[in-house]
């Protein structure tokens, strides 16, 4: 027992370790943050240095969704639309004032922030936030994961360990 | 080619007695039109030797509920050959809201009329697809009304998504061998730029029909700058187009300083015209990039994306922000200028050009971008000019209308430049006036600089428009009893309408403002350069294949936060 779940501990771990480092972001991309976005990408700040530089504009083919720019009532299905079909594991970064909370457009046709409608993991303020911010966003967000991970490991550590805990069945 | 001095349009004759009247004490001239003549008018004024109001540059609504005939529809017309301008105003009541559409007249009509219906729900008989544009299918009530709840949302859910079915043109459908195919492209699509959605009905490759839903990023600005103060309204205008923001705030002061009878001091001029440059710069960068990226050549996209980072450096020494800078204010600048500020703008005129240089080496013979660029999406220029187009655009078709140049307005007049015009008026042809605007942008630049920096202060010396110093409104009652009313309060504009216009870096970016004396705007309406541009887009594309159509959006600039608001 206790050498199968050391190895079901490592597997989570290495898989944790490859998720975090290499994210295929999806920018969904509508106004000034999506200008910043590309800013971030390209030579100058170069987000390739952590490994994130391969930006996929397919949701099958990307594990995080960089929502970047205003979001109104009539992208808001689209969107929606677009965070199904990304396949699990997934995450979400919201990108500037707008994607958090609707920013300065409290208006008739502005959705005030995108967690009416999709869970966020990360959100990065800012109008725009600079490629500074944004990274510091993204490197957050593998911070989260790692701890998501360390967390399940314990669990599953002492679940084995220990196996007449009542949560074990569970 | 400079428009001669001219003559006021007459007012035509042949109309009966008080259908058309022209409207005293305005910035421009203005006739107030009874809406049973306005077609024949408006032919008259199109097609007359002696009126030649070729462009149609801006249609809106005004709301004024307090009046019998509470709606007004203005429209702004321009004569590319007489180099004047003419304000119409049709009045309508709420009851019958209805006005002849101009579609016939200038094609340009078709998407301001829509707009006119969704926010203010004016009919236009005899317009073929009177549906919203910028709001989504769910929505209820005209926002810009003055009776709506700015803050009031209506849901959309996916099952009322409004399905488009593009019709090809009659008689043209007697192959039966292939069958035809409608895709939809966007909005979430890397070559629709994230917020434009086409659907396209295909034969083989070669598009025969297409419909362009326009509106995600509809963000009101209109309505929010109607519930703003005077100076709150600029970070809004950072967000139109915000590749090159500090334009914006720049057409946007300007309106109001003609409004207040004010003049920014020679410094912020000076800041204004060079920074304005450099804006240019950066926004022709991207139009070109994404054309570029577009077309598969990643490499020159990531080249003209170090020039605009350079700037950034620039704009962030003046204004904090590097992108959504705000840096104008209504009577000048909001802070000084940096003390290298010179030395930056030197250090800028060396660097860019390499970059400039590089991509045009790796394109301007690139047999794989000629294929795909000359001869794409080419529109001649007189039909360019019905459908509205100014700017870069438009100078690629041949018509060389520049406002710097028709309309001199900042240091424009005291430098030395060319307007650069190209005649294929096709993909090629835009990427090439860019290119030659961002050389002459650069001249443009360098002699301001050896000009020499103007010495005094970047704002007007008025209390009732600049906020005292800090240290002044610490140590001085009088300044901090200024400071707490212009917070409070804003600044009061006389009552009055202006529309006024610089060279925006995709065209003519207009400000149509309506002030009633109050601290916040009645009416802000923006002439957004691309939007016209966008309206023919079908127009564009149909006819090409779907690579064609690609390439094409990059080539006009359409950027969503100024073409939807």
């Amino acid at each position: 027992m206790i050498g199968e779940s050391w190895i079901t501990t490592q597997i989570a771990a290495l898989e944790g370790w490859a998720q975090r480092n290499s994210f295929w972001p999806l920018p969904f991309g509508t106004a000034c943050c999506a200008i910043e976005f590309m800013g971030t990408v390209s030579s100058h700040y170069d987000m390739s240095r952590f490994g994130y530089e391969v930006v996929r504009f397919s949701p099958r083919q990307s594990d995080i969704m960089i929502v970047a720019g205003t979001i109104t009532d009539k992208m808001a299905p689209v969107m929606k639309r677009i965070y199904d079909q990304m396949p699990d594991p997934k995450w979400v970064v919201s990108m500037g004032a707008c994607a958090c909370s609707g920013g300065f457009y409290r208006a008739y046709h502005v959705m005030q922030g995108i967690d009416e409608v999709i869970p966020v993991d990360v959100y990065v303020p800012g109008c725009p936030p600079t490629p500074e911010g944004l990274m510091y966003g993204i490197l957050q967000l593998k911070e989260k994961i790692a701890r998501s991970h360390r967390a399940q490991a314990k669990k599953e550590d002492s679940r084995g360990t220990d196996g007449d805990r009542s949560d074990a069945a569970a | 080619m400079a428009p001669t001095v001219t003559v006021p349009t007459p007012l035509p004759e042949k109309f009966p007695e008080g259908t058309v009247v022209e409207q005293e004490g305005m910035d421009q001239p203005t006739w107030v039109v009874q809406r049973e003549v306005l077609k024949d008018l408006a032919l008259e004024l199109r097609d007359g030797p002696e009126t030649q109001f070729d462009l149609m540059l801006d249609l809106c609504g005004t709301d004024y509920p307090e009046r019998d005939q509470r709606f007004e529809a203005v429209y702004h017309l321009y004569s590319l050959p007489r180099g004047e301008r003419l304000r119409l105003k049709v009045p309508v009541t709420e009851d019958v809201p209805t006005l002849p559409s101009l579609i016939d007249v200038w094609k340009a009509c078709d998407w301001f009329e829509r707009e006119a219906w969704d926010m203010f729900g004016l009919r236009f008989d005899g317009h073929p697809n009177l549906r919203r544009i910028l709001t989504h299918e769910a929505f209820q009530g005209h926002p810009l009304r003055k009776d709506y709840d700015p803050a009031r949302r209506w849901i959309l859910t996916e099952d009322k998504i409004y399905r488009p079915h593009p019709q090809p043109p009659e008689g043209e459908d007697d192959d039966d061998i292939f069958e035809r195919m409608t895709i939809n492209i966007g909005p979430s699509h890397p070559a629709m730029h994230g917020t434009f959605r086409v659907v396209a009905t295909l034969d083989g490759e070669t598009i025969v029909a297409s419909e362009v839903e326009i509106g995600y990023l509809h963000r009101c600005f209109e309505k929010m700058a109607e519930t703003h103060t005077w100076q709150q309204v600029i970070p809004y205008t950072d967000r139109l187009n915000y590749c090159s923001s500090f334009i914006n705030n720049v057409a946007y002061c300007k309106t109001v300083e003609t409004m207040l009878g004010i003049e920014a001091p020679p410094r912020a001029v000076w800041a204004r015209t060079i920074l304005s440059e450099f804006s240019r710069i950066m926004d022709h960068c991207v139009a070109n990039g994404s054309t570029l990226v577009d077309a598969g050549a990643l490499t020159n996209f990531w080249y003209m994306f170090q020039p605009r980072e350079e700037i950034y450096g620039l704009l962030e020494a003046c204004s904090g922000a590097r992108l959504t800078v705000s840096y104008g204010r209504i009577g000048g600048l909001s802070a000084d200028l940096p003390p290298d500020f010179e030395a930056r703008c030197r250090r800028l005129l060396e660097i860019i050009p390499p970059f400039i240089d590089d991509v045009d080496g790796l394109i301007a013979k690139n047999r794989i971008w000629l294929d795909r660029s000359v001869g794409v999406a080419a529109i001649s220029g007189e039909e360019a000019v019905n459908w509205g187009w100014t700017g870069p655009c438009l100078r690629a078709s041949g018509v060389g209308y520049d406002v710097r140049k028709a309309h001199p307005y900042d240091l424009y007049d005291t430098v030395d430049w060319e307007v650069p015009i190209f005649h294929g008026g096709d993909v090629h042809d835009r990427y090439r006036v860019r290119m030659a605007e961002i050389r002459q942008s650069l001249s443009i630049i360098r002699q301001l600089l050896d000009r020499g920096m103007p010495e005094g202060p970047v704002i007007v010396d008025d209390p009732h428009i600049a906020l005292p110093s800090k240290e002044a409104c610490y140590n001085q009652m009088e300044s901090m009893i200024y400071h707490f009313k212009l917070i409070m309060d804003g600044i009061q504009v006389p009552p009055g309408e202006r529309y006024s216009m610089v060279e925006g870096a995709n065209g003519e970016l207009g400000f149509y403002i309506v002030s009633d004396g109050g601290g916040k705007p009645y009416r802000v309406k923006v002439r957004p350069p691309c939007f016209p541009m966008m309206s023919t887009f079908s127009r564009l594309i149909e006819g090409g294949t779907v690579s064609d159509a690609v390439v094409s959006l990059g080539g006009l600039n359409v950027i969503a936060g100024e073409l939807e608001r």
